[in-house]
């Protein structure tokens, strides 16, 4: 049960990063590997805001700086750099990103250094017990805020008009211009909305780990996450994301040291191999 | 400017287009080979690190520049052959000019045993299940650890051929031209597949998989074919960087390795032979010539960790918004300039505009 509760925060916080994985394949058919960057600079922005060593402010102050920061940062990358990239080959922007992660990790390193700190935060270090089993405070938190999260995310695709339109813009460009959809503005409003995820997600992870700048690296445990749930279904991120989260401590605690690593990358083959769309697919066949 | 009027199909597929250049090629290949007596043993040693880089590039240049697959694994491939390689000549005293084929082949044959249930994927599906694959060989090695050495790593034995040691320190020249011998080879080989129908094959499945189908391709058995080919080159590149860095573990072939090697030939140029040398030239003196720069001009400069791949990073960036097709595509447009000389135009190498289309649907 400790293992399950534990297992499942960790879910919520792969889950998160999967989910803007997601929010930008969903909305523009790219994918951005420096998502887990993202998600360790939104951490250092909110750690460098908050410790003592550093700025210093209340936390509930700091969150909503980090928060929005990311969100222009998301923007900002869309509209000075991807945006370039329009039209282009998904494999380009694949190595574009790649190579932001590289810069990203360079800054946080040249910034905040390469040891592991931790958040100051107000929610970290407490735990209150049932019965035997340990809660830690942080991991209501990030369970809670993540499935609130999702619904929200949810809700705002299937109803909203700008969430339409960011659906709309990525199964055809060319046609969504010709519906009005502004679709520059819509694909860079979607990276400012994942970086807001990403900086959430950072904020949250660091609440219960330490982090440094190899942190990022995360991230491709995460589009493991967000490829096991199928590439474009939310529900399906955070499905993959607790799966993940899942299996790494009860592989750790039945299985061997070494075996027990390589679950999470053995799990998400065999789901390739067998259903190569993920579990909760959105390919269907092509009508000619 | 030369005007090349073919008469023959034989033409078409030449090695060389004409005598100039093939006696520009000729002129490379001789610099190559006296280099050695041009620089000391640091710079030999380098320029072998870099025709090994070349070769990987090369491995899998031919997946993606050519066959239109991407793979974020192959540093696995890397480590499947430099393994094969020593194991046979540790423990089965196999020479190492039968050994390295033989390296490449099993490299090969693990490539298809991948390629068969991962043939199906596409791009992204395709580029996550190789980096699984990737990550499960680096452990995998560990979880060996009666053959492989584990986390201990294991030794490479000196090359020996015909009573002629290549040894790592003592002969840097030797193993140097050994090395320009087998990547010489492998131009040969690559250049021979693209021109043959398999190459054209490769090609047609990159372009438009549903036309290539049309024409009678069959995709599946072409995407594996690919892959165990380029499987097997990365394979013979990771054997002699196994013998080059002399004691290796599954470190020396981890998932950032892979990760270099797929933005080493897109800062070369896709689809380009050449640009996987390009490529290779960049991540080899990338590290040496930040060092030295920042030696010459900045003395009190603290070393900042990082620093390599933060610069490496920013070069992509501009390399892939400015130069899509690698910086053999700026030397073919620096050579267009040249030889159209009054007569070129901006926009002679101007992309069409493309929209994206969804891939879900299919």
């Amino acid at each position: 049960m400790q293992l399950v509760i534990s297992g499942l925060a960790m879910g919520c916080v792969y889950g998160l990063i999967a989910m803007g994985f997601v929010l930008i394949y969903k909305a523009t058919e790219a994918v951005n590997f420096a998502q887990g960057d993202m998600m360790m600079l939104g951490a250092f922005i909110t750690l460098g805001l908050t410790n003592d060593q550093y700025m210093a402010l209340p936390f509930w102050i700091s969150v909503p700086i980090a928060i929005s920061l990311m969100g222009c940062l998301g923007y900002l990358l869309d509209s000075l750099i991807i945006r370039r990239m329009f039209g282009q080959s998904q494999l380009a922007v694949v190595i574009l990103t790649i190579a932001l992660g590289f810069v990203a990790r360079f800054l946080a390193g040249a910034i905040w250094g390469h040891d592991p700190q931790s958040l100051e935060s107000p929610i970290s270090g407490q735990y209150f017990r049932i019965s035997d089993i340990v809660i830690g405070v942080p991991e209501i938190w990030i369970i809670g805020i993540t499935i609130s999260l999702t619904v929200v995310l949810f809700v705002f695709f299937a109803k909203t008009k700008l969430g339409v339109a960011m659906q709309a813009a990525s199964q055809n460009q060319m046609a969504a211009y010709y519906m009005g959809i502004p679709v520059r503005r819509v694909n860079s409003l979607i990276w400012a909305l994942s970086g807001i995820v990403a900086a959430i997600a950072g904020i949250l992870f660091a609440s219960k780990n330490a982090i440094d700048p190899g942190t990022g690296l995360l991230g491709i445990k995460a589009f493991a996450a967000a490829v096991i749930g199928g590439l474009g279904s939310l529900p399906g991120a955070l499905l993959g994301g607790l799966l993940i989260g899942l299996i790494e401590p009860f592989a750790a605690r039945y299985l061997e040291g070494d075996i027990a690593r390589i679950m999470p990358y053995l799990v998400l083959v065999l789901i390739l191999i067998f259903r190569p769309h993920g579990i909760l697919s959105q390919v269907q066949k092509k009508k000619v | 400017m030369r005007i090349i009027f073919k008469k023959s199909y034989e033409a078409d597929i030449r090695y060389f287009k004409d005598r100039v250049q093939a006696s520009w090629y000729f002129i490379l290949l001789v610099l190559a080979v006296i280099l050695p007596f041009v620089i000391n043993d640091y710079w030999v040693g380098e320029f072998s690190l870099m025709l090994i880089w070349a070769i990987a590039g090369m491995g899998l240049m031919l997946l993606v520049g050519h066959t239109g697959q991407a793979s974020l694994g192959h540093a696995a491939f890397m480590a499947v052959g430099a393994y094969t390689n020593v194991i046979l000549q540790n423990d089965f005293n196999i020479p190492f000019i039968i050994s390295l084929p033989l390296s490449g082949l099993f490299a090969g044959i693990l490539g298809i045993c991948v390629a068969l249930p991962t043939g199906k994927l596409h791009g992204i599906y395709m580029a996550i299940a190789t980096i699984a694959i990737g990550v499960l060989a680096e452990d995998l090695i560990v979880i060996l650890e009666p053959w492989t050495g584990g986390v201990g790593g294991i030794y490479a034995p000196a090359i020996n051929i015909f009573g002629i040691n290549f040894d790592r320190y003592t002969n840097v020249a030797e193993l140097y031209w050994l090395i320009l011998a087998i990547t010489v080879l492998i131009i040969i080989g690559y250049k021979n597949i693209l021109r043959s129908p398999l190459g054209r094959s490769f090609a047609a499945v990159r372009d438009s998989e549903i036309s290539a189908q049309a024409m009678g391709v069959n995709i599946g058995k072409t995407r594996t074919l690919s892959f165990a080919i380029s499987c097997a080159i990365t394979g013979i590149s990771g054997a002699l960087m196994g013998h080059f860095s002399y004691v290796f573990t599954n470190e020396t072939f981890n998932i950032v390795i892979s990760i270099n090697l797929l933005l080493m030939i897109v800062v070369g140029g896709v689809g380009f032979i050449h640009g996987a040398f390009l490529g290779a030239m960049v991540v080899t003196f990338l590290p040496s010539g930040i060092s030295f720069t920042r030696d010459a001009f900045f003395s009190d400069f603290h070393i900042i960790p990082g620093i390599e791949s933060g610069i490496f990073g920013m070069i992509l960036i501009a390399v892939i918004l400015f130069e899509p097709m690698g910086l053999y595509g700026r030397w073919l447009k620096i050579k267009a300039y040249f030889e159209l000389f009054p007569f070129y135009r901006k926009d002679m190498f101007r992309r069409q505009k493309t929209y994206l289309k969804t891939e879900r649907t299919r």
